[in-house]
């Protein structure tokens, strides 16, 4: 039986690691279906980690720095999907994808969350024909060409700043006339030159045909005016989803108590309501979505499962 | 130990066909790319004599990339005997993938 089973190979996953290991714990294992690293690895670059202060790194070359030291002490890696948790007696069973399951005394769920779709119309029919949620991954392919990009977050300005050194032109559409995002990282976009903003408007329809996107339909919230933009690709970055399937029994139900959002309702402690399982990261209530805070609830989940199994014994 | 293929624009098409292939369409920028790439690994040695696992750097080979009208990645493209007959976009788990091969073997 593991000591601890962690669910998800993100910051917060790789932080329990590195401290339910060195902590002594000797049968730990991480479970994520690939290399680890998270969604970090898609961010164009990262500037609010303290201690790595190096401009032009990406997330991924961050998140390579993780790998050897979060490994050191002993973290197992076994590249298996997690179809659900659920806890028998004093103990949990782990269940993978292929229908195999492993045993574990305590469980640290770190599985993080997924860019949301609109459900704009084209959204899906042109998903990965144009329809992208990852800069870093697909902008090479808009070199030089005209991109749109959707959402007033951190996220959408920072991936519209790095398409705008990429494409010819970046149409930055959001909703609103307000952005979400820092203010330091407004004020970068909006003196970039070969960035248009096109606020209080919405994306009506996503345009195509057989080889991929063609262009937008707009519309203008306030004036009602519609419009249309002839781009190859449109980039979407509107929030995200949390991924709880895995605290879903056979039912459909949850394991242990979540807010109206699907989020892992925690204390301080990152304990769930049910006793043994804990959550880090993104999928918890008022998660920051940062990976400073993501690595600092690993930390926290890891020291609680030590003192946890301490108790037991 | 069986390893995938590096493939070019010179032998992409020897290379698929004939049998099942898998293409796996990356970049070295690619986080997700990077995610699956010891998957594919291990597909390769699972899939020994049975398919072909194989990979094709866009950055490097953007004639193929536009080819296939590449326009996300990872894109994973599966061929039978040369022909593509199934595609999927974005990471996934080995079991998705291997079910995919499997469904096509």
């Amino acid at each position: 039986m593991l000591d601890c089973a962690i669910i998800g190979g993100g910051p917060a996953g790789l932080t329990a690691g590195l401290y339910t290991t060195r902590g002594g714990l000797k049968n730990v294992v991480m479970f994520e279906m690939g290399m680890p690293g998270g969604q970090i690895t898609q961010s164009s670059e990262i500037e609010n980690y303290p201690g790595f202060y190096q401009h032009g790194k990406t997330g991924m070359d961050f998140m390579n720095t993780w790998q050897e030291q979060c490994f050191a002490f002993g973290l197992k890696h076994e590249m298996k999907k997690v179809e659900r948790v659920s806890k028998e007696q004093e103990h949990f069973i782990v269940t993978f994808e292929d229908g195999n399951s492993v045993k574990a005394k305590t469980v640290i769920v770190g599985t993080g969350s997924t860019p949301k779709r609109t459900g704009i119309k084209g959204e899906d029919e042109f998903w990965g024909k144009g329809v992208s949620t990852c800069a870093t991954c697909d902008g090479f392919f808009y070199k030089n060409q005209e991109v749109a990009v959707l959402g007033g977050g951190d996220t959408a300005l920072e991936e519209a700043h790095y398409l705008s050194n990429i494409c010819s032109k970046v149409h930055l559409i959001h909703r609103r006339d307000k952005f979400r995002a820092a203010p330091s990282t407004v004020e970068r976009v909006k003196k970039i030159d070969n960035i248009e903003l096109i606020t209080d408007t919405i994306i009506e329809e996503i345009e195509g045909d057989m080889m991929g996107v063609t262009g937008v339909r707009l519309k203008n919230l306030k004036t009602g005016e519609k419009s249309h933009l002839k781009v190859p690709g449109v980039f979407i970055f509107v929030g995200h989803n949390v991924n709880n399937s895995v605290l879903k029994d056979e039912n459909g139900k949850f394991i242990c108590d979540m807010s109206d959002w699907g989020q892992v309702i925690v204390d301080l402690n990152m304990k769930t309501s049910l006793k043994g399982l804990y959550a880090a990261g993104d999928m918890r209530i008022e998660a920051p979505k940062q990976v400073v805070s993501a690595a600092g609830d690993g930390a926290v989940a890891a020291l609680q499962v030590i003192s946890y199994l301490q108790e037991e014994d | 130990m069986a390893k995938y293929i590096e493939l070019t624009k010179n032998n992409f098409d020897s290379t698929v066909a004939n049998g099942v292939t898998m293409v796996d369409f990356w970049a070295p920028w690619c986080g997700p790319c990077r995610m699956i790439a010891p998957v594919v690994e291990e597909l390769a040695e699972d899939f020994d004599g049975r398919a072909t696992i194989a990979k094709v750097n866009t950055d490097e080979e953007q004639e193929l990339a536009v080819r296939y009208g590449i326009r996300s990645i990872p894109a994973i493209l599966f061929f039978k005997d040369g022909q593509v007959v199934d595609q999927m976009v974005g990471a996934a788990s080995k079991d998705a993938f291997a079910s995919k091969i499997n469904a096509i073997l």
